[in-house]
């Protein structure tokens, strides 16, 4: 029960400092990309509006989730060491896994709460945008019969908010926290930030094409020995963000199921969980 | 290289083959519910550049679908046809799942192009405007029927396929087709049903069928009993020498009683 009380203490302490680095300014760039594109998307039909709207919003969502993920994370050990604020924690009975826990536990809430914020203006931008459109369909359809009016709504309705968008950015969060809790395991035994950030944009890269050496190397392919060596070694050691990649899909209009979902995210936790882990095993041996 | 070091790396190893049957069931069902359908192969990569194409496979997919989406819309301004048959070629092959792309790829090519190319006074050829005007007709159609492959379960490009042919091609047998499979889909508008009875009518041998198929509609209620389809079927039923007693005035009359 202590020991929670410290982890909730050092997770609530790390949200704190982040949130005065003045992390969520990127919010203002955030909005001015969602705003600027729906104004700029006027001279488009309404069902390219909104699907340009949706695209380019949960693009940058993805994007600052990752971008968040990986500086926040890469820069909190050095910094600690710097400041020496990791001494004075860890003098105390603080065991380490629960400083890590702590600190990624503060990361993810950044991470929820910068997520929460974007899809509240996406949304807020996507709903007056609606309203605007139906304004003008119904006065375009004046006079005509309810049920042209009512299948009218129905379209615009249809191509504006879609229930799946929902798993959508609970996936997105879930990329976003797997990249922290890579980029923490990096940390453990990385010797500068610009290291880790280096280290962690390539995994972000290899991790998307880990779905493509997996089925490379699975398929058994008559190739040089070499190569299958290396797909089975993408496979093995680099976690498969392809599989966190549903946006793209359900912008387009395809229905998550639930299974999927659900294996998605537990994909994620799992990933997390091991990641973590090993963060532990390793930073638990230390010099300090 | 201390031992934690070398176990968390051996751990991360046994994680990963551990977790391989997770990803590949995953992946399956994934694909079973049409996610992940782009083809990544060099063809794209030409296309998009080294930039796009990573950025494409890095979770990019719709960002940069909507900024080529941007340029075809600049290129219909300037009505560089080709090049927007490029892009949309492009487009599509970035999001495969979404109707919009394919829908607008090809209305397009199958109609702003197709006039156009008819059109044209740079070319005082009629043959050669019209063989123009056909080549868009057929990329039109070309984009609507790759777009069913990938959506198969959707109504909506069939319908439109069903138009074009209807419209551009006068496949009336083909527009019939196309309409029936689009009502045989989840979600189809009652129209599409009706829509492939009056193109099978003009289908020629499929008379009966067609009568048969729209007498159904007619017998489902009010709800397709629309003046088009009630004045076919009775030009139908005079050409097909219906008996009295089966026409629809006294399938009314039996249904009153």
């Amino acid at each position: 029960m202590k020991l929670l009380g410290v982890t909730l203490a050092i997770a609530r302490n790390t949200f704190t400092e982040l949130v005065r680095q003045k992390v969520f300014y990127f919010l203002l760039i955030f909005a001015l990309l969602v705003i600027g594109n729906s104004a700029f998307m006027a001279k488009f039909s309404f069902q390219e509006q909104f699907q340009m709207l949706k695209d380019i919003s949960l693009g940058a969502m993805s994007v600052f989730g990752s971008i968040i993920a990986i500086l926040a994370t890469a820069n909190f050990l050095p910094k600690d060491m710097e400041d020496r604020t990791i001494y004075t924690i860890l003098a105390k009975p603080v065991p380490r896994f629960s400083y890590l826990l702590g600190k990624l536990c503060g990361i993810f809430s950044l991470l929820a709460v910068s997520i929460l914020l974007m899809s509240a203006l996406f949304l807020a931008v996507l709903w007056i945008r609606e309203g605007t459109v139906l304004a003008e369909t119904r006065a375009q359809l004046q006079g005509g019969s309810a049920e042209e009016i009512a299948a009218a709504v129905k379209e615009v309705t249809t191509a504006t908010f879609n229930i799946n968008l929902i798993p959508g950015i609970v996936v997105i969060f879930f990329k976003s926290a797997l990249l922290a809790a890579l980029t923490l395991f990096l940390s453990t035994f990385a010797t500068s930030s610009i290291f880790t950030i280096l280290m962690a944009t390539a995994l972000y890269f290899i991790g998307h094409l880990q779905s493509t050496a997996r089925e490379y190397w699975l398929a058994g392919v008559d190739v040089q020995w070499w190569s299958r060596i290396l797909a089975a070694l993408v496979s093995l050691l680099f976690p498969d963000l392809q599989a966190f990649n549903l946006t793209d899909d359900i912008i387009a209009g395809t229905a998550v199921p639930m299974a999927l979902f659900a294996g998605t995210v537990g994909l994620g936790i799992l990933y997390i969980s091991v990641y973590f882990s090993l963060s532990a095993l390793v930073f638990s041996g230390r010099e300090l | 290289m201390n031992w934690r070091k070398t176990s968390a790396l051996a751990l991360i190893f046994l994680f990963g083959a551990a977790i391989l049957p997770i990803q590949s069931r995953l992946d399956t069902a994934a694909r079973a519910a049409h996610f992940r359908k782009t083809a990544f192969d060099l063809n794209l990569r030409e296309r998009i550049g080294q930039a796009g194409f990573l950025a494409a496979l890095s979770g990019f997919r719709s960002p940069l679908a909507a900024i080529l989406w941007i340029q075809a819309h600049t290129a219909w301004e300037n009505t560089e046809w080709g090049r927007m048959a490029g892009i949309f070629d492009t487009v599509t092959t970035l999001q495969p799942r979404s109707i919009l792309y394919w829908d607008m790829a090809a209305w397009h090519m199958a109609w702003n192009a197709a006039v156009a190319a008819m059109q044209n006074e740079k070319q005082p050829s009629e043959a050669l405007r019209i063989r123009a005007q056909r080549e868009y007709f057929r990329l039109g159609r070309d984009f609507l029927e790759r777009g069913i492959i990938n959506n198969p379960d959707r109504y909506q490009l069939r319908v439109q396929l069903g138009i074009v042919l209807r419209d551009k091609f006068e496949d009336h047998c083909a527009a019939a087709d196309a309409f029936l499979k689009a009502a045989a889909l989840p979600d189809a508008p009652s129209y599409c049903a009706r829509f492939a009875g009056y193109e099978m009518a003009k289908c020629p041998g499929r008379e009966r069928e067609a009568y048969e198929h729209l007498r159904r509609l007619y017998l489902q209620g009010d709800s397709q009993r629309l003046p088009s389809l009630i004045n076919l079927l009775r030009d139908m039923e005079k050409r097909l020498d219906i008996p009295q007693a089966e026409r629809i005035d006294s399938s009314d009359q039996s249904d009153k009683t």
